[in-house]
């Protein structure tokens, strides 16, 4: 079922187009992903849906409810966490708490929610002397006070430590699990990827790719990398010799390149073999990637060490779909 | 929504409370004003100021003083920096409406610049004899007419500043001028009479007046003028304020 349908959404500031003509579909109990650099148009598209602007063009049904006409409906079904918003300084956790739930008719019991945001020993804190940590997750917890069927987060994660990041994960996760929806907005492609069940990548005020992340990685990029270094002096000097004069961080010598690249001649799955930052680099695809591209490097008496793998990501799908990088 | 209101003034309350600068200008700078000038000259009756001691024309001025620094002061930044900071953001993805909010500020700010005004009656009273001669259904209404006008003209100043600290320049900037010219700190018979026509312009003078004759039971008829400049503040200010006010 869907909870969220767009269609047709076009916005512009002046003469600037922030939103040109974005259609899809939120289904229930789905964590859907909004991402792109910043500047792209998703936190007004999300505004728009929630009701906090109002589109230039197009329809938005939310819930079954238009947030032009509907919006003080609609703001009792919803939670939102907005990026760039926030709580005066020196309120406290809890007052913060008791006064959003006093907005709504009907609120979950926030004694509840500052024990599962593990927020219940800063109960007493003042705002502005919480972590950015403990910020993001009162704000969820305040998106959450009124059991809203429908969770906005907007940069959930922006400033946070790796650390702090993932446990917002795994919060996040939770949320989806008690049934509700969640629309993620984040210019992380990492986040989006192990978050969101359905991502629409949006660039410029289009949508310009909207799938799983994992057939989005597929259809775009779908390429598998393995990188190794190769003791090159081990085809030169006798094995004795190795250790004392590995080359650890030295590009490998175009020969090194050169016959792990005879070597793979002929793998179907090998599209490429390169070297970069001091380690040979060999592209391709496929699930049997990996066992073929070993085997024949040992066939041919040549060791990988410190080999690794790397799947495509979404900021290599970005990359495709755009030719530029996220973070320019 | 009546439960909401109520929440957002107790927390506004908390959090004004919570911010020595307010607290100090609006009760104990007054106080502080007043039980200086009480401890030199006393309330004995002078000529200069009609028959009247120095207490008994200070404390109507000071309500004024009061008044002033919570429209020209506290409401402006409070409102700008809530802005900034995108508290009000956040508020309006809520069902909560904007009148509750605008309500909870403005209840709060009468109630803080009541206690801050009575607490000056009280001390004047219980310690220099402050007499009183009108009514104090006229003080009420005359003391709530000019704390909406400046109110709204504070609600001006929170809508053309972008940020709380361009507000406390602003407020500064329009305060210190009020409260200097129009009577409210420097008794207005002292006031050089050509300084005395340039401060006919401010509301806060109109604002004094009122209040100071009001005081001594002088009737509302006496003060015409008075009551239509800040009227005329009250329904300029709002009209603008809500043409121009932002949530964000």
């Amino acid at each position: 079922m869907n909870v969220i349908t767009v269609e047709h959404l076009f916005k512009a500031y002046g003469p600037v187009v922030a939103v040109d003509d974005i259609s899809f579909q939120v289904e229930e109990g789905e964590i859907f992903g909004i991402v792109g650099p910043n500047g792209a148009g998703k936190t007004t598209t999300v505004e728009c849906i929630e009701g906090l602007r109002f589109p230039d063009r197009g329809t938005v049904t939310v819930l079954g409810l238009d947030p032009r006409t509907e919006g003080d409906r609609l703001r009792q079904e919803i939670g939102v966490q907005l990026q760039e918003a926030a709580l005066p300084d020196r309120i406290k956790v809890w007052e913060a708490l008791d006064l959003y739930a006093s907005f709504y008719p009907r609120t979950v019991a926030w004694a509840e929610l500052l024990e599962q945001f593990s927020l219940a020993e800063k109960k007493e804190a003042y705002f502005a002397r919480l972590s950015g940590g403990q910020k993001q997750r009162l704000f969820i917890a305040l998106a959450l006070l009124n059991d809203p069927r429908i969770v906005f987060l907007d940069e959930l994660t922006t400033g946070l430590d790796p650390q702090a990041r993932r446990a917002m994960w795994d919060l996040v996760r939770q949320v989806r699990d008690r049934g509700k929806t969640v629309v993620l907005i984040t210019h992380f492609m990492e986040e989006a990827e192990r978050l969101c069940d359905r991502v629409a990548v949006i660039d410029r005020g289009r949508i310009i790719a909207l799938d799983t992340p994992r057939n989005l990685i597929r259809r775009l990029g779908g390429e598998v990398r393995a990188i190794f270094t190769v003791a090159e002096v081990a085809f030169t000097t006798p094995a004795s010799m190795v250790m004392s004069t590995a080359p650890a961080i030295a590009a490998p010598s175009p020969a090194v390149v050169d016959r792990v690249r005879q070597a793979l001649a002929g793998v179907p799955q090998v599209t490429k073999v390169e070297s970069a930052e001091g380690e040979v680099v060999v592209h391709g695809q496929g699930t049997d990637f990996i066992v073929a591209v070993v085997t024949r490097l040992g066939a041919a008496g040549i060791y990988p060490q410190n080999l690794r793998t790397e799947q495509a990501t979404l900021d290599d799908v970005f990359l495709a779909l755009t030719g530029r990088k996220m973070r320019d | 929504m009546m439960r909401a209101w109520w929440k957002l003034s107790v927390i506004q309350l908390k959090l004004f409370l919570r911010e020595p600068e307010g607290v100090f200008f609006t009760v104990v700078f007054p106080l502080v004003l007043l039980i200086t000038f009480g401890s030199i000259f006393g309330n004995e009756p002078v000529p200069e100021f009609g028959g009247r001691g120095t207490i008994d024309v200070s404390v109507p001025a000071y309500i004024g003083l009061v008044v002033a620094i919570s429209g020209l002061m506290s409401i402006p930044v409070s409102a700008a920096s809530d802005r900034e900071k995108g508290v009000l953001r956040r508020l309006r993805s809520t069902p909560v409406r904007p009148h509750a909010v605008l309500a909870a500020w403005v209840g709060v700010f009468f109630i803080v610049t009541a206690l801050g005004s009575l607490l000056l009656v009280l001390v004047g009273r219980l310690f220099y004899g402050l007499r009183f001669g009108g009514s104090l259904f006229n003080m009420v209404m005359a003391f709530t007419l000019s704390t909406l006008s400046l109110f709204a003209l504070g609600f001006i100043i929170a809508s053309v500043a972008r940020s709380g600290r361009v507000a406390t320049v602003i407020g500064m900037a329009t305060y210190f001028p009020m409260v200097f010219l129009s009577g409210a700190t420097f008794p207005w018979e002292m006031i050089p009479k050509k300084v005395q026509t340039v401060a006919m312009v401010l509301p806060l003078t109109h604002g004094v007046q009122l209040l100071k004759g009001l005081w001594f039971g002088e009737p509302w008829s006496a003060h015409l003028v008075n009551v239509a400049v800040l009227l005329g503040t009250l329904i300029g200010g709002v009209v603008i304020s809500a043409a121009l006010f932002r949530w964000e």
